[in-house]
């Protein structure tokens, strides 16, 4: 019952007309042999005759097949003719024939470069104008809450103030604990060559509160949280939920954006604050142990020689960063389509815009600082 | 009559829930069989264990003679090539247009050149009732009866003998579903299938089915033609069939 693969020929040649006799069963596995011995049989311009009376069966692509062989014989004007007995495969063969199919519309057409370059130009464009869109809507959604206390969620704000910044403290603390003893480390060494030890403190201090620790929590934060917002809300747009809650007259943008995006930035100046602390203190460790400047000595100098204001710039980056890595994962969420690889495409793109996003908006801060003189 | 799927005394077990105590049907070639029960009954299950999803837990099922409790990988694939599965939410792949979607076999399992690939596909996207242009169309940009039938023309492109429906016309509208029903009725005389489906729908039950087995209560509860089963002392057989539609 199973299809089987032997099928065998004979052929003769006579007076211009090839008789070529099949026996087995034409498949989609057979096809391909019986298609090379007849282009190897047949001569130009010859007629054929096709013996079919010992096919046991044929399917459908082995029918297309020889109705594709009397079509290409009509039109160079030579004879064709076949016989068979099997009541089956004459049945099949008559099923394919009444068939006439346009094969122009199957055709794939290759677009030009060009043609995709203006494509993907016109693309980013539009998928700018609809971010423009949604920051609009996120401002107008403040602008309603603000009217509105009472309707904000604050049960969702605390439950992604737990999500995605009580539970990220640990790896946050971690990541900045390794790079401040990586940081220290690699300085000890030069400092150690012009007897500079103490001035460990200033590099790390200001290197870290301005910049470190406010960069490295939102790459952290992005890839943790980003991510997350975008598969979320990715996910809950392709099972229609976000359109279910517009049915019901709830705002997705009230009850999931909002309160996700106030969530982190109430929470990334905290997080830049665990940062600081364990990126100094994994300095600090290094300094004590490779420079032998002790605790004391270390916390003095950093009163001493790094202001407040280099801490201050830091924290104060963060409700920018969150802002951008909320608003990034949660539009790249609602850009899902309905297909579970929109859903991979955006998650990855979310981690990346966010990040490089993150990175611009700390370039523009320290060309501002510094202009502002701070 | 060829019978094409023998099961015998098929038992599954999912931890200490025991699915089906015993099943035993058989289905002949050129047939459209339902498997109908109440929710839950494991219809679906029965389903999953032919085509291979799902392990048995005891007993044995035939299908083309090859027991598939108990079969080699080569034996496997080459019974997967001989029968074609429609799934309930078509599962065409997402990143593949329709076009795509029903060469993908042809193209994985044969050394068809690309000619003769796209006129087997476009006879297929013909049979199944779309339009030539519906081809390069992604699964998402289509409806849902239109995946159905996209759905069935790519479980169709390697002409299989056999072919497994679950719930086919489960999520469309009655007028796409009577359509539906029609299809399966002419492609089963046109290429000479052999029809296993699990449905809920009684208007395509009656439409569609040759024989059918009703499962309740982990065992088989009555087979053989409807008309038979419908006159049968059973709570759930009353209840189902008897409902005023």
């Amino acid at each position: 019952m199973l299809s089987k693969k032997n099928l065998s020929f004979t052929s003769s040649f006579a007076n211009n007309r090839l008789d070529f006799s099949l026996a087995g069963e034409i498949n989609l596995y057979t096809l391909v042999s019986f298609e090379k011995e007849l282009e190897s049989k047949l001569r130009n311009g010859s007629e054929l005759f096709l013996n079919l009376d010992d096919i046991t069966s044929i399917d459908t692509a082995g029918a297309i097949y020889i109705n594709k062989l009397e079509q290409t014989f009509a039109e160079k004007q030579l004879a064709f003719s076949l016989t068979c007995k099997n009541e089956q495969v004459i049945s099949t063969l008559k099923t394919i024939h009444v068939l006439h199919l346009d094969l122009e519309e199957f055709v794939y057409k290759q677009p030009l470069f060009i043609e995709k370059l203006g494509e993907d130009a016109v693309l980013r464009m539009k998928k700018f104008v609809e971010f423009l869109s949604f920051f609009g809507q996120i401002s107008y959604g403040f602008f309603y809450l603000f009217k509105h206390l009472r309707s904000l969620r604050y049960k969702e704000i605390f439950f992604e103030i737990n999500e995605n910044a009580i539970k990220a403290f640990g790896i946050v603390a971690l990541t900045s604990f390794l790079v401040g003893v990586v940081m220290a480390y690699q300085s000890s060494v030069q400092l150690k060559i012009y007897g500079a030890n103490i001035f460990i403190v200033d590099m790390l201090g200001i290197s870290i509160f301005r910049e470190l620790a406010p960069l490295l929590t939102a790459i952290v934060i992005a890839g943790r949280s980003g991510s997350s917002f975008t598969a979320q809300i990715g996910a809950m747009k392709i099972t229609e939920e976000l359109d279910a809650m517009r049915t019901m007259g709830f705002d997705p943008i009230v009850f999931l954006v909002i309160p996700r995006i106030i969530a982190l930035m109430l929470m990334m100046p905290l997080l830049i604050f665990v940062s600081d602390v364990t990126g100094l203190l994994g300095g600090m460790l290094v300094a004590n142990l490779d420079l032998g400047i002790s605790t004391s000595l270390f916390l003095d100098r950093l009163n001493e020689v790094v202001a407040a204001k280099h801490f201050f710039v830091g924290i104060a980056k963060g409700p920018f960063f969150a802002f951008l890595i909320a608003s990034i994962g949660i539009f790249r969420g609602m850009l899902v389509k309905d297909d579970t690889q929109s859903i991979g495409i955006n998650t990855t793109k979310s981690v990346v815009e966010s990040i490089f996003a993150v990175i611009v908006c700390d370039a523009v801060f320290s060309i501002i600082f510094t202009n502002l003189g701070i | 009559m060829k019978k094409i799927i023998d099961v015998k005394d098929l038992y599954t077990q999912f931890g200490a829930n025991v699915v089906h105590a015993g099943l035993n049907f058989h289905i002949n070639e050129g047939e459209i069989y339902g498997i109908l029960g109440p929710s839950g009954c494991g219809k679906s299950t029965v389903l999953r264990e032919m085509v291979m999803l799902q392990e048995v837990s005891g007993g044995s099922i035939e299908i083309f003679g090859r027991d598939v409790a108990n079969i080699s990988y080569d034996d496997a694939q080459e019974l997967r090539k001989n029968w074609g599965v429609l799934f309930q939410g078509g599962a065409l792949f997402s990143s593949l247009t329709l076009y795509e979607n029903i060469a993908l076999p042809l193209q994985e399992y044969t050394k068809l050149d690309k000619n003769l690939i796209s006129e087997i596909v476009a006879y297929k996207i013909d049979i199944v009732g779309l339009k030539p242009k519906d081809a390069s169309l992604y699964p998402s940009q289509i409806s849902g009866g239109m995946k159905k039938k996209a759905a069935l023309a790519r479980a169709l492109s390697l002409d299989p003998k056999l072919l497994f429906l679950d719930e086919p016309t489960s999520g469309l509208d009655p007028i796409s579903a009577r359509e539906f029903d029609k299809l399966i009725l002419k492609l089963r005389d046109l290429l000479g299938l052999t029809v296993v489906m699990v449905s809920h729908d009684l208007k395509s039950i009656y439409d569609t089915l040759d024989r059918a087995a009703i499962i309740d209560n982990k065992v088989i509860v009555a087979q053989g033609k409807l008309d038979d089963i419908i006159s049968m002392d059973n709570q759930f057989i009353q209840t189902f069939f008897k409902a005023d539609i």
